[in-house]
């Protein structure tokens, strides 16, 4: 049987070097997790809107969204943006802004779903009983929204945390990145590391996401139906 | 007769040129029971949500004992736990318990005593059958248990009227009547209800008075042996006959 190739995740600081560059890919991921969910709670009520042109404005931008490719997106802003406009941009901060762009879409889009999926007899039942409009939203509405939301945009973390291994593309050193250079030094004297190395990033990514997976499984099944 | 509770005056509601009720009045004493029946659409239902203030009215006033009901209002809150309302779809907030659906009300918004309120919530699903239910969710209930919880919930307000809005449309027929036994149950210690139905045997049963409404209007009113068995109106008796089915087959036996 051929070698594996994973000796050479022990040869020198290899396997410190992948976790370094999980490390850079979950760290663009968070900060733009972060500025998502903080964005995308406002654009989720401005798209609740009745207003004709705010709606096609928001409509726009989701579509752009969905439609554009992220790695397009990423082309764009970090070689696209910087010559025509001459700033520096560096390739982490341009991730981050597409990640944000993103997310702060697909966040706003659940936020509305989430908001305008409870029923109007819910906030009526509310008001029968004698509550005010400010207490129907603490006690009804809110709580209600939060447990519709949180396994959706846990999801959604996932989501984006698994594609930050496109941000290789325009010179970020993440995983994927660190894995490949990892593979080409070590080419002669394992031919097979690609297999090795490969694996244990998918080991990495699997360890990084799975358990936010259970969480929103958990969740979801404690609050639904 | 005992004290005017609720005072229905010349009320009208309309959706653009739909108009739902036109001039309608009713007043109903402390006490009384009132059961409105009539095809769908001709506005019971409307009606049940008006003097709630859940819908603003285009003409005439609501008042309950003396306080105007307006959905705008400052004050609409504090008359409307004077009123307790059942809808046909239960409506029981899905994230709290039973227990919780029943106590958010009183001490939140009347701040009552939390203990004493789950003393009186706990003898009150007692009362109906249910408290082993009570730290179960609404989704672990079946149509009537929930329905039976609405009840409760609304009752927990101490409210000086009951509003019930259809409320055993959406159940199946063999839950129908542990609901409608809970509220021959309220009728009996004296609660002031206004029902609106299509159980006409239970209208027969539980009211003091029958109201038939048609296109937005009282068409005929009376005591319910009265009304049930010699409607005066034909769209009464057309309306009372749709309950009625002739046999078709006869059999030899």
């Amino acid at each position: 049987m051929q070698a594996l190739g994973i000796e050479v995740l022990f040869k020198g600081s290899n396997f410190a070097r992948l976790l370094g560059g999980l490390w850079v890919a979950l760290e663009i991921s968070l900060i733009s997790v972060l500025l998502s969910i903080i964005l995308g709670i406002f654009f989720g009520i401005i798209m609740t809107s009745k207003n004709p042109i705010v709606r096609i404005f928001t409509r726009i931008y989701l579509e752009i969204v969905r439609i554009m490719p992220q790695m397009v997106l990423l082309f764009i802003v970090f070689f696209g943006t910087t010559r025509v406009f001459g700033w520096n941009l560096s390739a982490e901060a341009a991730s981050i802004i597409v990640f944000t762009f993103w997310g702060t879409a697909e966040m706003g889009d659940l936020v509305r779903g989430a908001v305008t999926s409870i029923p109007k007899h819910q906030y009526e039942s509310s008001y029968a009983l004698g509550m005010t409009n400010v207490q129907t939203y603490y006690h009804i509405v809110i709580p209600q929204t939060l447990r519709r939301l949180i396994p959706l945009s846990i999801n959604l973390v996932t989501r984006m945390i698994k594609t930050t291994s496109l941000v290789m593309m325009i010179g970020v050193v993440e995983a994927l990145k660190v894995a490949q250079q990892i593979i080409e030094a070590n080419r002669m004297s394992s031919p097979n590391a690609a297999f090795g190395v490969f694996a244990a990033v998918f080991v990495l990514y699997f360890l990084a996401c799975w358990p936010i997976s259970l969480l929103a499984g958990f969740l979801e099944k404690k609050w639904g139906g | 007769m005992s004290e005017e509770l609720l005072k229905i005056e010349h009320i009208k509601k309309e959706y653009g040129d739909n108009v739902i009720l036109k001039d309608f009045s009713l007043t109903v004493h402390r006490g009384e029971v009132v059961v409105i029946i009539g095809p769908s659409g001709c506005g019971k239902s409307t009606l049940l949500r008006c003097i709630n203030g859940l819908e603003p009215i285009q003409a005439g006033k609501i008042t309950l004992q003396n306080k105007l009901i307006d959905g705008k209002s400052k004050d609409i809150a504090q008359i409307r736990q004077s009123i307790g309302m059942v809808f046909q779809n239960y409506e029981l907030f899905p994230h709290k318990t039973v227990l919780q659906n029943i106590i958010l009300a009183p001490v939140k918004v009347q701040k009552r005593n939390k203990k004493d309120v789950i003393k009186e919530a706990e003898q009150l699903l007692q009362k109906v059958g249910l408290l082993d239910k009570k730290d179960f969710y609404p989704r672990q209930l079946s149509g009537g248990q929930k329905q039976r919880v609405a009840i409760v919930r609304a009752l927990c307000m101490h409210p000086e009227i009951m509003l019930f809005d259809e409320v055993t449309a959406a159940l199946d027929p063999e839950m129908v009547r542990e609901v409608l036994d809970t509220i021959i149950e309220l009728a009996k210690s004296g609660s002031t209800m206004v029902i609106v139905t299509h159980e006409m045997s239970f209208a027969k049963a539980v009211s003091d008075r029958v109201l038939f409404l048609d296109g937005g209007e009282i068409v005929e009113e009376g005591l319910p042996e009265v009304f049930f068995e010699n409607p005066k109106t034909d769209r009464a008796k057309k309306f009372l006959n749709t309950f009625e089915y002739d046999a078709v087959k006869h059999h030899n036996i």
